[in-house]
């Protein structure tokens, strides 16, 4: 194995990680304005990942920015490639990320409506559009000799690429509603429950479709990779166990779901990482893109120092905000009312702190 | 694509981003301060004020955060040619950035926002420290990035006169690195000082919570009186350290055309000037300031652009390496002469300390939530003193910007961009204008947390309560 290879793996990590960690945000973005009646539910659905929303997004600029030192033939071609996809893209992040620090600053109904469904369509969006882009590293851009890409926005919507978008934003509303389950009490948590369930049966169903593409269309015969199997795996048990209401089992099973999803596109992917539906002789591949091997050693020392620590922190987190939240008993529309946690916290499930699945 | 377009687009972007970075690290180490006043004597004012100015903080860290994404983008979406080529030098720094310091940044300000009862005293300000040291570290490798744009180390050109990366650590002794790391952060305490004074100021004219304000006023002060002058220091010796390394870009702030032998002087405004204009009408020359500013010497020689870019013609091949002169010569002197008026309020409200006039002085406090809109204007006028001062160069002397720019993108998808994302920005930067006045008007909250801190100390073992939740936060 090359240091090259090695990098492609550590970036697929990270891609991966970013949609484990991120989809259930992405979910919860878009289920809290369905799931939540009024708007002291809505809040504690938002305050569900208040404390984490921001470190798991990091994922994704360190994604991004390992691709860029790791293999600048592969960020430089596929950024430019999917240019007005990641001005969307962009935009969907901004107007999510400012929402949540900016919706509770004002007290007015348009003001807050329009985060509200800011929060919502770009939760959407953002999932839809990574997928798009991943999709499309495995279905193949017109690309030239010279690794520059050749075609226009509509090429980038080819159906595989759509199909991927599509699969992305369902894993994360699974995830999503997994989550939720595990961290409401009550009424919301009854209806996070429903929410799961519902999207389960969809989510095998998409997912299926996904990983025979991916397999069977893209790539050749019929025995499924382990990866893509357990990928598979993870969201028929998440579907299910969402059905027998056992919320860790769920959330857990979920989060191999989507992790193995974005896995299976890295697996199908190697050693190339573009590909190029002009001529194969002008895929871009781990080889022809990777740093070379002084910069890849540098990122070696610096990622084992610090990605060890970065998990610990992170799942530090997840230990301190492991309480399920309940809606405030005095429901007064707005103000400060403080939500209680009932110490009695009824999950006793196996993943009862998602501080263990991550 | 077109390359004027992505030169704007980007410049933009980068301009707006630093708007709201320098807030952030001035911020979190004022409010890291605050927490710790509260943490070391259990003043629930120093408590009340550190949530006071969180507040602040949490509504520029959003905005600073996603147009700092923008970025990140941009350079692989509009100058792939360039990511392509150095990125295995400059993609480096900016993955390190994002591993060791907007982790970091981000998950203790999580907790730090939701972990009021959740944590231990000790740990809760522990979070606030983290997130200033992200936002330290994170200046470290952006500005090691950047400084290698400016003066390029630590690599050897290959075959095809690419530079490949031989000595990581280079990157970081890179003395423009050193110099502009140090201007940058201590520009960010003066920017982070200036608010907190201009709100504390706005609060003790109308007597509003005299007793918390007075002490934010006097520590705004005491910062302000520390980092002014040092970072006008070391932004002069920046400049000596540019001028060894990219003499056109101290050639052209002064707008000096010819070579200068020694004691060279420095023109306080001149009328006309500008590329096609080799003799302005300079007005009030200080004697030999320019050769102290260049070389740190009275009789130093100063290189004029005539001759430098005659130099880069035999060196580089034909071209034009004179960049703008008219920007690198005004945003030389507007950055300058605020800071200089900086450090002059700075030390009138030093006396009015001395002489316990402070809250009682009608002008000062008056003015001061005006100059809050200097350091803005500063800090924009030192990057493009810097990024100005580069062109033609993308990386200085390896390669050009023209030849950076992303070729498969159509002009039509940058207008596109370009018209999004000024939208947004001016949507975005109205609405945080308006929430920071907004809040730094507000009195000082008596919130549930204010109060559930001081009521109950925290359990003995300093740990967290099981009580109740605080606010919903979202």
């Amino acid at each position: 194995m090359t240091l090259g290879d090695f990098w492609f793996i550590i970036a697929a990590i990270f891609w991966v990680g970013f949609f484990v960690l991120e989809g259930f945000d992405f979910g919860v973005g878009m289920l809290h304005a369905v799931l939540g009646r009024n708007d002291v539910e809505r809040r504690v659905l938002i305050n569900a990942i208040g404390p984490v929303w921001d470190g798991n997004e990091v994922w994704l600029i360190v994604a991004g920015a390992v691709l860029f030192a790791a293999f600048p033939g592969w960020y430089a071609t596929m950024f430019s490639a999917l240019y007005l996809a990641l001005v969307l893209t962009l935009v969907a992040l901004i107007v999510r990320g400012l929402s949540f620090e900016w919706q509770r600053k004002f007290d007015d109904p348009r003001w807050r409506s329009f985060w509200r469904w800011g929060l919502t369509v770009a939760s959407a969006f953002i999932p839809f559009l990574l997928g798009l882009a991943l999709g499309d590293l495995l279905h193949g851009l017109p690309i030239n000799s010279q690794h520059e890409y050749t075609g226009g926005f509509w090429q980038l919507l080819t159906p595989f690429g759509l199909w991927s978008g599509v699969t992305f934003v369902v894993l994360s509303l699974l995830s999503g509603a997994t989550f939720l389950s595990l961290k409401t009490t009550g009424e919301l948590h009854e209806r996070a429950q429903q929410a799961a369930t519902a999207i389960g049966v969809v989510a095998v169903v998409v997912t299926f479709g996904f990983m025979t593409w991916v397999h069977v269309g893209l790539s050749s015969g019929f025995v499924p990779e382990p990866l893509e199997a357990v990928a598979l795996l993870g969201v028929v048990v998440a579907a299910w166990a969402a059905r027998e209401r056992a919320d860790g089992w769920a959330f857990m099973a979920a989060c191999v779901g989507i992790g193995g999803t974005v896995g299976s596109l890295f697996n199908e992917l190697f050693p190339r990482v573009m590909i190029s539906s002009t001529n194969t002789a002008y895929n871009l591949t781990v080889h022809n893109t990777a740093s070379p091997p002084y910069s890849l050693k540098v990122m070696t020392v610096m990622a084992a120092i610090f990605l060890p620590i970065v998990l610990v922190y992170q799942a530090w987190t997840y230990r301190v905000f492991r309480r399920r939240l309940s809606v405030p008993k005095d429901d007064p529309d707005d103000g400060p009312a403080p939500a209680t946690a009932p110490a009695t916290a009824r999950d006793g499930g196996p993943a009862a702190t998602p501080a263990e699945s991550t | 694509m077109s390359l004027d377009l992505a030169r704007w687009q980007f410049a933009s972007t980068s301009i707006y981003h630093f708007l709201f970075v320098p807030i952030t690290i001035g911020l979190a180490f004022l409010v890291a301060l605050l927490e710790t006043g509260w943490y070391r004597n259990g003043d629930a004012t120093y408590l009340r004020l550190a949530r006071f100015f969180g507040a602040l903080l949490l509504i520029n860290v959003a905005i600073a955060v996603v147009t700092g994404l923008i970025q990140e983008f941009e350079f692989g979406m509009n100058w792939s040619v360039f990511s392509r080529l150095v990125g295995n030098v400059f993609g480096g720094p900016l993955a390190f950035e994002g591993l060791v310091a907007f982790f970091l940044e981000s998950t203790f300000l999580g907790l730090w926002i939701f972990g009021w009862n959740r944590l231990s005293k000790k740990a809760h300000l522990a979070c606030i420290w983290m997130v200033s040291a992200g936002t330290v570290i994170s200046a470290v490798f952006i500005l090691a990035a950047n400084s290698w744009m400016q003066h390029p180390v630590g690599y050897t050109l290959n075959g095809a006169k690419q530079p490949v990366l031989n000595n990581f650590f280079a990157l970081f002794t890179n003395p423009v690195f050193l110099w502009s790391f140090v201007h940058v952060i201590l520009a960010s305490l003066v920017t982070g000082a200036l608010i907190m004074l201009g709100i504390s100021a706005w609060h003790l004219r109308r007597q509003t919570e005299v007793d918390a304000f007075r002490r934010t006023a006097v520590i705004s002060l005491v910062v302000l009186l520390l980092s002014t002058p040092i970072a006008i220091f070391v932004g002069s010796e920046l400049g000596v350290v540019e001028a060894t390394y990219q003499p056109m870009k101290i050639a052209a702030a002064e707008a000096l055309w010819n070579t200068c032998p020694s004691h060279c002087a420095f023109s306080a405004v001149q009328i006309g000037g500008g590329k096609n204009d080799q003799t302005p009408t300079q007005i009030i020359l200080i004697p030999s300031l320019l050769s102290i500013l260049a070389t740190n010497h009275v009789d130093g020689e100063v290189q004029g652009l005539n001759q430098l870019n005659a130099e880069y013609q035999k060196e580089f091949g034909p071209g034009d390496y004179v960049p703008n002169v008219f920007i690198q010569y005004w945003s030389m002197r507007v950055m300058a002469y605020l800071a200089t008026l900086v450090m002059l309020f700075a030390l009138w409200g030093a006396w009015l300390l001395y002489r316990h006039r402070l809250d009682r002085a009608r002008w000062f406090l008056r003015i001061a939530p005006w100059a809050v809109v200097v350091p803005f204007l500063m800090n924009t006028a030192g990057w493009m003193l810097t990024e100005n001062g580069r062109q033609p160069w993308i990386v200085q002397g390896l390669m050009k910007t023209a030849q950076g720019v992303s070729t498969s993108v159509s002009t039509t998808d940058v207008w596109i961009s370009l018209v999004v994302f000024y939208l947004i920005f001016i949507a975005f930067g109205i609405a945080d204008t308006w929430l920071m006045i907004r809040y730094g008007r507000k009195p000082l909250d008596h919130d549930p947390i204010a109060r559930f801190l001081n009521d109950s100390t925290p359990s003995a073992e300093g740990g967290p309560s099981d009580e109740d939740e605080p606010a919903l936060v979202y």
